[in-house]
């Protein structure tokens, strides 16, 4: 391996000897790193979860009121719905879902608010993986599937045959299932059958909350979204609906808004800590840059080991950040099973834009300064 | 002067300012240095030693005037070429020495060395050398900041004639030692480091070392008034 070119070795010894300065500037940017991919990780973590119901039920094209922004707060739609996406030229089967909130009272007495899911009675399409029990008893009187998710023990952590009520109907547990995804509002899952679904919880006049479609091949898509449209209503890929749910908790909730001016404020205070931190070092070697240039370093040279000061600074900063958020996030999800977090490529490589910036302006500072600085001025003093 | 002559300045004029602001701090200063000369600068504050200094040395444009180094005319150089000629052949001894505190002093004594692309222990190897040249080869690790004001200004003699300059330039080289210790570092240079293949200039007002100099040009109101030839050390 080549060893590191003696200018930039100077350049890293010239900092990294300066260890308050060297730690000053560590701290501001691991500091910065953290909170942005914190609040990045965060947002990614909410939206995650907020589009948890479209990934678990897993169906391909989803048939909705255009009013409908989030999954929680779908807009049932006529009968006919169902009937006519059947009957669409590219689809293969269409079935029907309920999605609703229902309020359980527990064996204790207390109430608790759970999210129901009502799958197809004919194909139970969207059904959970099962941990325990078997999924054809959902079929049986008042069966229910509880989702053994951070939610679950909100339920008392039931058994198969545990019993409690919704709505005064008597409801047993009849299997423990596992979904890919926790949801966002932090209340447990259910799954029963549409029928029952629609039978046990009070209702509007329609009762079906999407209708889901799977379509013959991928070239009929666009089709079925058009013959969809024609009914007033919106057919939805499964990414479609996921920006769509992304899009409104992003712009429309102001946790995207804010949780995007926290991800600024981190990047300002990295900025201002590292940029200041930066500029003084340089203040305090300008007469020693001075001197180089007097002796015979060029100035690309001093550009050069000005930007492998700010940038391996920058790089160090980031590895401490970027572990310093996966250490927290590991030990949050252990302790508080609700967090949510989720570290993603892209907000690494987000953070590492940010940092570089970071990096890329604190240079510029130094490097200004050090043009700015002419050998005559060290003989002057 | 009659010797090879390694400087030759001509007709330099150089002022600050414009209009009525206007200094003039060098006028139509003409010179020459020798290898093997050692050259003292001398003259009050403000008599255009040091604005002399940087311009022979390449580090300040004169306004009018030619500056001629081993015959090449400096100021016809563009600002890369200067830089090559300040490594290459003129080593720098500031009077504030400029040392890095952060680094050691071999690495300090290795900059010109560093610059001049060699790798890096070949570099302190070399610059150990020097270390041992001007005797601080024990002091080779430590930071500048641990040694005496002497020991400084020594550690900056290394790190000046550690890229083999011909000429060498010193600033004020004793204004920040006390007397003995300004003279013992003056002769070490007269007699370890002034060789004929390298000429010395030495801007000072300190009385105290003229029994060195070869020549000592006197400088007023950025002019030269007068040399005086030192007879004790002619050849």
């Amino acid at each position: 391996m080549k060893p590191l070119s003696g200018i930039y070795r100077i350049a890293l010894k010239l900092l990294m000897n300066d260890k308050s300065k060297f730690t000053a500037l560590l701290v501001g940017i691991t500091f910065a790193v953290f909170l942005m991919v914190m609040m990045m990780s965060m947002f990614s973590g909410i939206l995650a979860r907020s589009c948890a119901p479209v990934y678990n039920i897993g169906a391909k094209i989803w048939v909705m009121d255009p009013a409908v922004n989030n999954t929680n707060s779908s807009i049932p739609m006529p009968d006919y719905i169902l009937s006519a996406s059947r009957s669409i030229p590219g689809v293969k089967y269409a079935v029907p879902l309920y999605f609703g909130s229902a309020l359980i009272k527990l064996r204790d007495g207390t109430y608790q608010a759970a999210t129901v899911v009502g799958l197809d009675d004919a194909t139970l399409f969207g059904r959970p993986e099962m941990i325990e029990g078997k999924i054809e008893d959902i079929f049986a009187e008042n069966a229910f599937l509880v989702v053994k998710d951070a939610e679950f023990p909100k339920l008392k952590n039931p058994k198969i045959g545990t019993e409690f009520e919704i709505n005064d109907n008597r409801a047993t547990v009849v299997g423990i299932a596992r979904a890919a995804s926790s949801g966002l509002f932090g209340v447990p899952t259910l799954y029963t059958t549409y029928n029952r679904a629609i039978t046990y919880i009070p209702s509007a006049r329609f009762t079906t909350s999407y209708v889901l479609i799977e379509p013959k091949s991928e070239a009929d898509i666009v089709g079925i979204q058009q013959a969809i449209a024609k009914l007033g209503y919106e057919a939805l890929t499964r990414e479609q609906f996921v920006r769509k749910v992304s899009n409104f908790y992003t712009f429309k909730t102001g946790v995207g808004m804010n949780i995007m001016m926290m991800t600024a404020i981190s990047f300002v205070v990295g900025l201002s800590i590292s940029g200041q931190t930066f500029y003084t070092f340089i203040l305090e070697n300008i007469g020693k840059f001075g001197a180089m240039k007097a002796i015979g370093a060029k100035g690309n040279e001093l550009i050069a080991m000005i930007l492998a000061q700010a940038f391996v600074t920058s790089l160090i900063g980031y590895g401490l950040g970027v572990g310093a958020a996966s250490t927290f996030i590991i030990i949050a999800k252990w302790r508080i099973p609700d967090y949510a977090a989720q570290l993603t490529y892209p907000t690494l490589g987000l953070a590492l834009v940010m940092v570089m910036i970071i990096a890329g302006f604190s240079s510029y500072i130094g490097v200004r300064k050090v043009l700015q600085i002419q050998p005559f001025d060290i003989f002057r003093g | 002067m009659g010797e090879a002559a390694i400087i030759k300045a001509s007709n330099l004029v150089k002022w600050f300012g414009e209009g009525e602001a206007r200094t003039v701090a060098v006028k139509q200063v003409s010179f020459e240095a020798s290898y093997g000369e050692m050259l003292y600068i001398v003259g009050p504050s403000g008599s255009g030693k040091t604005t002399l200094l940087s311009i022979i040395s390449g580090i300040l444009r004169p306004n009018e005037g030619s500056v001629t180094v081993e015959n090449q005319d400096i100021w016809r150089m563009n600002d890369d070429e200067l830089a090559d000629l300040r490594l290459n052949k003129i080593g720098f001894v500031f009077q504030d020495y400029h040392l890095f505190p952060r680094l050691t002093t071999v690495e300090n004594v290795a900059i010109p060395l560093i610059l001049k692309k060699m790798e890096w222990n070949g570099a302190m190897k070399l610059a150990r050398e020097y270390l041992d040249i001007v005797g601080l080869k024990d002091r080779a690790e430590l930071q500048p900041v641990k040694l005496s004001g002497g020991e400084q200004q020594r550690v900056a003699i290394a790190r000046a004639i550690a890229g083999k300059p011909d000429i060498l330039i010193f600033d004020e080289p004793t204004a920040s030692l006390d007397g003995d210790t300004g003279r013992k570092i003056v002769e070490f240079v007269k007699s370890n480091i002034l060789n004929e293949k390298r000429a010395i200039i030495i801007v000072t007002h300190d009385s105290r070392i003229y029994e060195y100099a070869d020549r000592i040009m006197k400088m007023e109101d950025g002019r030269i008034v007068g040399y005086e030839t030192n007879h004790f050390n002619e050849k």
